[in-house]
């Protein structure tokens, strides 16, 4: 069986930039797996991400979803969906109109159930007839994150999902997304500058640097290799000396 | 229902819903149209009288080319600012993302001008039969395939501007305004081809608007359209909206590899 994300030798090079953005990376993600990308501002997690979703096609090295590129555009988008900060849904359309037409583009079966099962979930129900463009960041975060689950997807990709959410509710969608990785298997690849979160969520990470891979597996594992007492730690120590690691590519 | 229809009438609901949502959107279906035939009818009813008053009312030409060259803008402004409402809204990874087929956006946009556009045309049908008592309907015959024609060219052209949006964003956006008035000289919309200067005529006669306005004429003074006029802007048409189409896929997998797509809007 293929897995849900298989990325070999990603390189790519911006036409305008130097350096490559990406630079060699190669991982997968397992069905079931949550695996977090990491890395400080402008490391390439926002130009992998478009890679594996066929947004970019790659310099060198290739995506496979479920043993397809994304690019096929075929069957394989409709088992992948993508929720990010970046990405809006329209402004001008409300709640249930949005979602109503995602879930045709996407042909949910059962429409209007699943819709309303999803408003309750991510308690959006009373915003259901509100013009999108008058939600509070997280509202509109936890709309795109629904509109993200519409498909029931196999991998679900996630660029900085938590950035606007309160606490609590960072925590409700965490437990949600873990509830449908538990029940499903549905694997996921996703981003966040949330250590803690991290942490707690996912099953492996990939720790990127200037476009390169760092390291990778479990968290608690790479904490242990690198010497730190915690992700966060970590994180800063090779934010601030990362071009070190990287050339090394191990500690020092 | 098949599926790639049911996709193609979400997308076609997307953008109609614009409308119902937002009055200034309604607005700017009728408004311009409506006050663009609003002046043409009282300059023809001012001209008539000036220059002939008794004679054939050769003045009514006007406004038959004035609703044909709107329903050819509004077909080439739908397909655009389709393409720019995903941008704006920062929606069209969305779509990307989604199993939405190309092809599918492209029809989605196309029945969504073709919407606007009969909405648009009843109203101004209405109006000249009101105000000049033009009646549009006893040329209908050939009225109808050559608004057909001109639509389907506001396609092809919007498709091209569309490739333009896609690949260099918004930097090109005079370009993407200003195509259509690029093109509206050399469509002899308002007079026939020979009046042009000798430069012009061949440019003029490379374009099926031009045949069609000729033809629309020909329709208004209550000739027969000639077949060869018909093959002309049949031809034309198909071999313009080949290669409009094949412009603007190239332009969607160029902004694939330049990195465009999924940040357009965010520059
Ligand atoms: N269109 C572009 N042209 C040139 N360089 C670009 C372009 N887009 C991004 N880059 C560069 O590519 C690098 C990687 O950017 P990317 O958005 O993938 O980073 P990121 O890891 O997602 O960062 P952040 O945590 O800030 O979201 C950055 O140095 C960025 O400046
Ligand atoms: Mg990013």
């Amino acid at each position: 069986m293929s897995l849900p994300l298989q990325v070999k030798e990603l390189v790519y090079s911006y036409p305008a930039s130097q350096s490559p953005a990406v630079d060699r990376i190669s991982f997968d993600v397992r069905p079931g797996e949550i695996v977090g990308l990491l890395g400080p501002n402008g490391a390439g997690k926002t130009t992998t991400l478009h890679m594996v979703l066929g947004l970019l096609l790659p310099t060198r090295g290739e995506v496979r979803i479920f043993g397809q590129k994304p690019t096929d555009r075929g069957a394989v988008l409709s088992r992948l969906n993508f929720a990010s900060v970046d990405v809006q849904l329209p402004s001008n359309l409300t709640v249930f109109e949005a979602l109503d037409i995602f879930g045709r583009l996407y042909s949910t079966p059962d429409r209007r159930s699943v819709i309303d099962g999803w408003l309750k979930k991510l308690d959006l129900e009373r915003f259901r007839s509100q013009r999108i463009g008058s939600l509070s960041a997280g509202e509109h975060m936890r709309l795109k994150i629904g509109k993200a689950l519409l498909n029931d997807p196999d991998l679900l990709v996630l660029d900085e999902p938590t950035l606007s959410l309160d606490p609590a509710m960072a925590e409700q969608v965490r437990s949600i997304l873990k509830e449908i990785q538990r029940e499903r298997g549905m694997a996921m690849l996703h981003t966040s500058h949330n250590m803690h979160e991290v942490e707690t969520f996912c099953d492996r990470i990939v720790f990127l640097h200037r476009g390169k891979k760092l390291a990778e597996g479990a968290p608690e594992a790479v904490v242990k290799r690198f010497g730190s007492s915690s992700l966060q730690e970590l994180f800063i120590r090779v934010a601030k000396s990362g071009e070190l690691f990287a050339e090394e590519g191990k500690p020092s | 229902m098949n599926a790639s229809l049911q996709r193609i009438q979400a997308l076609w609901l997307r953008y109609a819903l614009l409308h119902r949502r937002s009055l200034v959107r309604a607005f700017d279906i009728v408004f311009w149209p409506v006050l663009d035939l609003l002046v043409w009818s009282f300059v023809t009813r001012y001209l008539q009288q000036v220059i002939t008053p008794t004679g054939p009312k050769v003045v009514l030409f006007f406004i038959g080319a004035l609703i044909g060259w709107d329903i050819h803008y509004r077909g080439q402004q739908a397909v655009t600012i389709s393409l720019m409402e995903e941008i704006w809204t920062r929606n069209l990874v969305n779509l990307l993302i989604a199993p939405v087929r190309l092809w599918e956006w492209v029809c989605a946009s196309f029945l969504y001008g073709a919407t606007k556009i009969a909405v648009v045309a009843v109203l101004l049908s209405l109006i000249a039969k009101a105000l000049v008592s033009f009646n549009i309907l006893a040329i209908s015959g050939s009225f109808i395939p050559l608004a057909a024609s001109l639509l389907f060219f506001g396609w092809s052209i919007g498709l091209v501007t569309a490739g333009i949006l896609l690949r260099y964003g918004y930097a090109a956006e005079a370009l993407i305004w200003g195509i259509p008035f690029l093109l509206q000289p050399f469509s002899c919309v308002f007079y026939p081809v020979h009046s042009l200067p000798a430069w012009a005529q061949p440019i003029a006669l490379a374009l099926p608007t031009t045949h069609a306005f000729e033809a629309l004429r020909m329709a208004m003074r209550g000739e027969a359209v000639q077949a060869s006029s018909w093959l002309w802007i049949v031809g034309l048409n198909a071999v313009y909206f080949a290669l409009a189409l094949a412009l603007f896929v190239r332009m969607f997998r160029r902004a694939r590899v330049g990195g465009q797509l999924g940040r357009l809007g965010q520059d």
